[in-house]
């Protein structure tokens, strides 16, 4: 085989945490290499090492038996390197020939930008891709496919050889997604290597030579897509024991009410359709890669973002929400995903965070706030979540992820709000602060909470949820309990759907 | 034998000094932190400055001079602080303040009962807060379109009630608002002491205040966390249209006529004192003392530069400068 790309050996950390450890990767000429992981399992870090932006703390990237160095992105793009990035990187008011040529455009002999020449090169990549793309319109007239068929020319301007497509499917239609595979198809004919991220088991059989696998960090193996199949794939994913870091579960109640009941919720008008059941006291998981709609549905359904359909019952009531202020007031609540940007005002001060919709509680001559019980209070919910702080008084944004996400979960406990949302709980937190928050949840499920887990991880995943609904694209594939919640059952419906469309091949 | 207890007694003394050391650096990053640290010590260095070229400044009369030409922007500026404090502006305020003016001159001048007529002009200064609240929180426009739209309304209705010329023959009762005395203190001095004093409840003391900061530090998880921004936000531009109307009040009866191009400018000179009183012009940061000391400092300044005999337009530049320099050394040096 003719190795355009090798990676060899690459390890990096980073502060505390250890990224990649020894990972390999051999790329030959014309071929599209899948690289497959979790999220969180080193995809994204191995790239930005591939792309200049990360260096390799050891190992080698060797390009045509050369050994390389890449110190930024600009060397990365030299060395014929090209990715399409998960986020566009273009300008949405500039058309197609201006952002392929944007920082480098060619000029006529007195200065100015060389319309015609542009145009032509630029008609010329997109010829060679076989797609026609109207140059004259601003790209954010395109559709995503188109958008991503420029960011692909774009890249094949700048002579790229080895081209990184980033989880390019997870914003396209299935026609779309087809028509991209025919570009990459096209591009493996003219020796253009690549390596494609994706989730979607389907798609890497429909159009890769060889998967490398990733997990933790780890380099786990590599094979040809002849010799493999989902259910093995998926082992290579997750294969893993649970750590046992957390709690027991209880014995699942029969009797437990129904506490939240989502008759209906659809978010556009032509998204599915999805209906779920929260009982008192149990932790309900939404499980699913990236994108496949578990946040959307949430905030949806607390109408902090717009629904096509929304019909919900609160123990038992039918409730119109039209503010998450009103959701609130029906007693659920949310920690959202991103702690910094949507669940912490950082700015403010422990105890300003966790009695920011309390203040109610703590009234003075009716109108004004009782500092002094606010104090007490907030004391007391810092010991039991334990915040470790100096004082209530420190700002938030002094203090790690950890004790971050558990001023947020204080906020919770500190309200009357039983039905609680977490997205994303242990994202960024250490071992030790994850273990602690997987028993504030317990405790507040026996204490009559109920709770709707939604995480990226398995191992999370599995080992605290009652039962779990599997996300994809958008809709829930099936909802799991008792002995079903398990890693590989739960992989492979967030990845391939309903089993029977995937057979394993003999 | 125990040898580090041998060394323990002489490092006692060592150790805490290097504690009270470490204390009082802390209560001094503390301080240099607070939002109102650069304004107090801007305008102290300004007054003294002010005392060396000018022997009269220090006077008992021109203090109180200054401190009444400042209550008008200062009670508009505590409105404007609100809604800074949101992460929004508002840039009606000096063309809410003429048109509440001209109508409650205009209104007594025609006969109406004196205390109807206040109430309807405060009322229309309250009306124009509550639509521009209304456009910026429930309509999702943007502060600053929204608002120097209604600044050109409200100007303009003003110059059509009034047909363009001040209202004069205000009884003379009126006149209190404007130079009467309450125990020695003038009334404009007292009446913007009031609004402060309000205001300060208002922000340091009620649940409101909290979620006034807390949606200019984070207005998304300010929602998400269930509180209703959007009636918060229509409070604030309300508030705002309030303080414009109570200004209003002032002004009119310290002229004794309602001025229907009274104010232009003057939501800039608000905007330069919230600024300059050390609150983030994105929200989320400041305070309305800061407010106060941003307001005097301005008014010390003007006063000052009076008193020196600076040229006016040699002064525009000065002032200019001084508030660049300002914002330059207080400013959020956390970003990159």
């Amino acid at each position: 085989m003719d190795i355009l790309l090798k990676l060899d050996n690459i390890s990096k950390s980073f502060p505390g945490v250890l990224a990649l450890q020894g990972i390999h990767l051999e790329i030959a000429r014309g071929e599209i290499h899948a690289l497959l992981g979790e999220n969180g399992a080193g995809k994204s870090t191995l790239m930005k090492i591939l792309c200049g932006i990360h260096q390799p703390d050891s190992g080698a990237i060797v390009i045509d038996g050369q050994p390389r160095k890449f110190s930024n992105y600009h060397d990365a793009v030299a060395a014929g390197i090209g990715i399409v990035f998960q986020e566009f990187s273009l300008i949405p008011y500039l058309n197609a020939v201006e952002n392929i040529f944007l920082g480098r455009e060619l000029r006529t002999r007195i200065g100015t930008r060389d319309r015609v020449a542009m145009r032509r090169a630029a008609s010329a990549i997109f010829a060679q891709l076989k797609v026609t793309i109207d140059l004259a319109r601003p790209v954010c007239e395109l559709s995503v496919a188109e958008q991503q068929f420029v960011e692909i020319g774009k890249a094949l301007s700048l002579n790229a050889r080895i081209l990184i497509l980033d989880e390019p499917t997870a914003t396209l239609t299935p026609a779309e997604a087809e028509h991209l595979f025919v570009i990459m198809r096209e591009l493996k004919q003219q020796g253009v290597a690549m390596i494609f991220i994706s989730h979607h088991l389907d798609e890497i059989f429909a159009v890769c030579d060889r998967i490398t696998v990733l997990r933790d960090g780890q380099y786990v193996g590599m094979t040809e897509v002849l010799d493999t199949s989902v259910g093995r794939l998926v082992e290579m994913m997750v294969g893993r024991k649970i750590e046992n870091s957390f709690p027991p579960k209880p014995a699942p109640n029969p009797e437990a009410q129904v506490v939240l009941e989502v008759e209906a919720l659809q978010l556009h008008k032509h998204t599915p359709l999805n209906r779920f059941v929260l009982h008192a006291g149990e932790i309900l998981g939404f499980a699913g890669l990236v994108g496949s709609g578990r946040t959307e549905t949430a905030l949806a359904m607390l109408s902090a973002s717009s629904a096509y359909i929304r019909q919900v019952k609160v123990r038992g009531v039918t409730t119109k929400f039209s503010d998450p202020a009103d959701a609130l007031a029906a007693g659920i609540g949310i920690l959202p995903e991103s702690r910094k940007t949507e669940g912490l005002i950082t700015d403010f001060s422990i105890k300003d965070n966790i009695s920011l919709n309390n203040l109610d509680k703590y009234r003075a001559a009716r109108f004004f706030i009782d500092a002094g019980s606010e104090a007490k209070a907030t004391a007391e919910i810092m010991k039991r979540v334990g915040v470790k702080a100096p004082s209530m008084h420190t700002q938030v944004a002094m203090l790690s992820g950890g004790n971050q996400q558990k001023v947020v979960i204080a906020r919770w406990l500190n309200h009357h709000a039983t039905i609680l949302i977490f997205d994303e709980p242990t994202r960024g937190i250490d071992v030790g602060a994850k273990a602690e928050i997987y028993l504030l949840m317990r405790e507040l499920t026996e204490r009559g909470y109920s709770i709707i887990m939604i995480s990226s991880e398995l191992p999370e995943i599995v080992g605290m949820c009652d039962r779990v609904a599997v996300f994809r694209q958008g809709r829930i594939e099936a909802t799991l309990s008792g002995a079903q919640i398990e890693p590989n059952q739960i992989m492979t419906y967030a990845t391939a759907g309903h089993q029977e469309t995937l057979d394993e091949p003999a | 034998m125990n040898p580090p207890k041998l060394h323990s007694q002489p490092q006692a003394p060592a150790v805490a000094l290097a504690q009270h050391k470490a204390q009082a650096g802390r209560r001094w990053t503390a301080l240099k932190r607070s939002t109102i640290f650069y304004p107090a010590v801007g305008l102290l260095l300004v007054c003294l400055v002010m005392i060396f070229a000018s022997n009269s400044f220090l006077s008992a009369a021109n203090l109180e001079n200054v401190a009444r030409q400042v209550s008008i922007n200062a009670i508009i500026a505590v409105g404007m602080t609100c809604v800074i404090l949101t992460g929004g502006i508002d840039l009606s305020v000096g063309s809410v303040m003429a048109l509440s003016g001209t109508l409650i001159a205009g209104l007594m001048v025609a006969g109406m009962n004196a205390f109807a007529a206040l109430v309807i002009g405060v009322a229309i200064g309250l009306g124009f807060g509550v639509a521009n609240g209304f456009f910026v929180a429930f309509a999702g426009m943007p502060p600053i379109i929204v608002t120097l739209a209604t600044m050109g309304i409200a100007r303009g209705l003003a110059l059509i009630y009034t047909g363009g010329y001040p209202v004069d023959g205000l009884p003379d009762w009126f006149s209190f608002f404007g130079s009467g005395k309450v125990f020695g203190v003038q009334a404009p001095i007292l009446i913007m002491l009031i609004v402060y004093l309000l205001a300060w409840v208002l922000l340091e003391r009620m649940p409101f205040g909290r979620y006034v900061y807390a949606i200019g530090g984070n207005e998304e998880a300010t929602r998400l966390s269930g509180i209703r921004v959007a009636r918060v936000k229509l409070v604030v531009y309300a508030f705002s249209g309030l303080t414009s109307a109570i200004a209003a009040v002032v002004l009119t009866a310290r002229l004794m006529s309602g001025q229907p191009n009274a104010g232009v400018g003057f939501e800039l000179d608000a905007i330069a004192a919230v600024v300059m009183g050390g609150t983030s012009i994105s929200g989320g940061r400041g305070s309305i003392i800061g407010t106060l000391l941003g307001a005097l400092l301005l008014g010390v300044l003007n006063n000052g530069l009076n008193m020196v005999g600076v040229n006016p337009y040699v002064q525009n530049v000065i002032k200019g400068a001084i508030i660049l320099l300002a914002i330059y050394i207080s400013r959020d040096r956390r970003r990159k």
